[in-house]
């Protein structure tokens, strides 16, 4: 059988994304386990020693484009589709995150295969990869074959844990022709920082406001209430991050942060899956939204129904009231 | 110029979701919602027609399901899409990712559109792939998440957040595009628009009539397949406060943070 392909991400100067080392990390493991390799992909600027050193992530090889540019899907689809043909793999996989959904899409319909998208774990069947897919707000979670090859694996955000096996890979450079419609789409500007540059990753408290806050005004009352509490700091869904609410620094989630702090305290919050897999992991969560449907409340350990703005200034002037 | 913009009906937001234990796919009996991404692909695609940068002719909106889809292209229209095109057939039935992209460019190029917008994902799927796979079959420039286009000569400059921040892209036209809920404030139909909804023309297509297989589409033309669906790891569900007296919530909150030591 053939092995398992892993795009590897990085930030135009080769500094690989957590998420793509997880990926090499989990096709590693899985290569072994079926009896085949994990080889990287990668594209753009990336240097001899920042290509090789992806071995000790589990891959025994690392084909790099350096023509190709870094950032945009299509591209990426020319030169993964190529190696596929050129040296024949049973599957492709991708770590959580933006690129990987559209590449992994793109290769889906260039290459006539089969993809499964959030996966969330992959195993090993009769010599064959399963992928263990979460439906319906997670409520279920169906096991998904691929009935030609190669399969084509999309993970969610931190699906994956990176684990350093200590190898070297093989280098090879490889030439790519792009397609004509690959070269129609051209990045003016990549990674622009919007908003000042907050730290949320440190703090022990986060409050998390979503765009149940109603407006940019409604971070106010989040800032005077994390500050309440001794290390606490604000954060925000990506929802309200592209209305221009709140800095992109403090955006948990798939194209944002992911943290774990003692508490996550989400406000006007309504727990999609993209925010889920960020803060997932806080050690507690309480929810306060008015929507008694909403997703965020099947995985708080404290939910609130009712209105923020009744609640929230209460609730800050009570801890006020306590710290004294 | 003509812009296609993909819809798709969606089970309603408040109704529980179930899978057809036979047949292992989405229960859709109850569908009744056009998926709320959608709307802002829609907006975006009336607001250039009304707009004088790209000279649109006509706003075409289409989706591929059973006999209730038309629903979803019922309120498509009475946002502003000036027709609609559904591809209806039971050889779709049971289509996955691979499938069904395959079916959507296939109706999508018997219109030859200019641009076509979609929505970033749908509610019950939560997939943001179509549009990339749509893209490639039709072999056009594509991004998806975008939450602003500007139209720059014959170009149009998206905006999208990814893994390192705002990517600013340009697009040559013909291209797909699928858009973010934080790209516009999509109207309410008026009254009129919805009473007229009705009367705008709507083709409905069988796959022969868009020359599709039917060994392309349906289980035949899916390469996953879903082995079994389990449950998720029991997780003890959470505590639910329901807000009645504020005061009385507040002393509530404060007393479970000191419980867990995090005050």
């Amino acid at each position: 059988m053939g092995g398992i392909l892993v795009y590897a991400l990085h930030d135009g100067n080769g500094e690989f994304n957590k998420n793509s080392l997880g990926a090499l990390s989990e096709a590693g493991r899985l290569a072994s386990e079926l009896g085949t390799e994990a080889a990287a992909l990668v594209v753009g600027d990336v240097s001899d020693e920042q290509a090789q050193g992806l071995g000790n992530y589990g891959v025994s090889k690392v084909y790099r484009a350096k023509d190709v540019p870094e950032g945009l899907a299509q591209p990426i689809v020319d030169a993964m589709a190529k190696v596929i043909a050129d040296d024949g793999f049973s599957y492709v996989l991708f770590g959580g995150g933006l690129l990987g959904f559209e590449i992994g899409a793109g290769l889906t319909a260039r290459l006539d295969a089969g993809v499964t998208m959030e996966v969330t774990s992959v195993k090993v069947a009769d010599g064959k990869l399963v992928s263990e897919r979460p439906i319906l707000q997670d409520s279920q979670i169906a096991d998904v074959g691929y009935v030609s090859e190669p399969g084509i694996i999309i993970g969610r955000l931190n699906a994956f844990d990176v684990e350093e096996s200590g190898g070297t890979a093989e280098l090879v450079d490889i030439d790519v022709e792009l397609s004509e419609w690959s070269t129609r789409a051209e990045m003016l500007n990549r990674g622009e920082q919007r908003g000042e540059d907050v730290d949320i990753e440190a703090a022990d408290v986060l409050v998390g406001g979503g765009r149940g806050l109603g407006s940019a005004e409604g971070f106010d009352a989040c800032e005077e209430l994390a500050e309440t509490f001794p290390n606490g700091a604000v954060a925000a869904t990506r929802a309200v991050v592209d209305a221009g609410w709140y800095p992109y620094a403090a955006q948990i989630g798939q194209t944002g942060k992911t943290v774990a702090p003692k508490l996550y305290l989400a406000v006007g919050v309504s727990g999609a899956i993209q925010h889920k897999v960020g803060m997932a992991n806080s050690e507690a969560i309480l929810a306060i939204n008015k929507d008694p449907n909403a997703p965020i409340f099947e995985f708080s350990d404290l939910g609130v129904v009712g209105d923020l703005n009744k609640i929230m200034p209460k609730l800050t002037e009570a801890l006020k009231a306590r710290k004294g | 110029m003509k812009i296609c913009v993909l819809v798709k009906e969606v089970p309603d937001a408040a109704v529980q979701k179930r899978i057809d234990p036979q047949t292992m796919w989405l229960d859709r009996s109850g569908e009744n919602n056009l998926n709320p991404f959608d709307t802002h692909a829609i907006e975006a695609a009336v607001r250039f027609k009304e707009g004088d940068e790209l000279d649109v002719d006509e706003v075409v909106a289409v989706t591929m399901g059973p006999d209730s889809a038309q629903r979803a292209l019922q309120k498509a229209v009475a946002l502003g899409a000036d027709r609609s095109v559904h591809l209806s057939d039971s050889a779709l039935e049971g289509s996955d990712v691979c499938a069904t992209g395959r079916a959507l460019a296939k109706v999508l190029e018997s219109e030859n559109p200019d641009l076509v917008l979609l929505g970033q994902q749908s509610d019950d799927g939560e997939c943001y792939t179509i549009g990339a796979v749509v893209a490639e079959h039709l072999k056009m420039p594509s991004l998806t998440q975008v939450v602003g286009i500007e139209v720059d000569g014959d170009k149009l400059k998206c905006e999208r957040q990814a893994e390192y921040g705002y990517d600013t892209v340009a697009l040559s036209m013909p291209a797909v595009i699928s858009v973010g809920d934080a790209i516009n404030e999509p109207r309410y139909p008026s009254l009129k628009a919805i009473m007229g909804a009705k009367k705008k023309p709507l083709d409905t297509k069988s796959i022969a009539d868009v020359g599709i297989e039917a060994s392309q589409v349906g289980e035949d033309g899916s390469r996953t397949t879903v082995i079994a669906l389990n449950e998720p790891p029991a997780k003890e569900p959470g505590e639910i406060i329901e807000d009645e007296d504020t005061a009385e919530t507040v002393e509530k909150i404060v007393s479970w943070l000191d419980e867990r030591k995090l005050i």
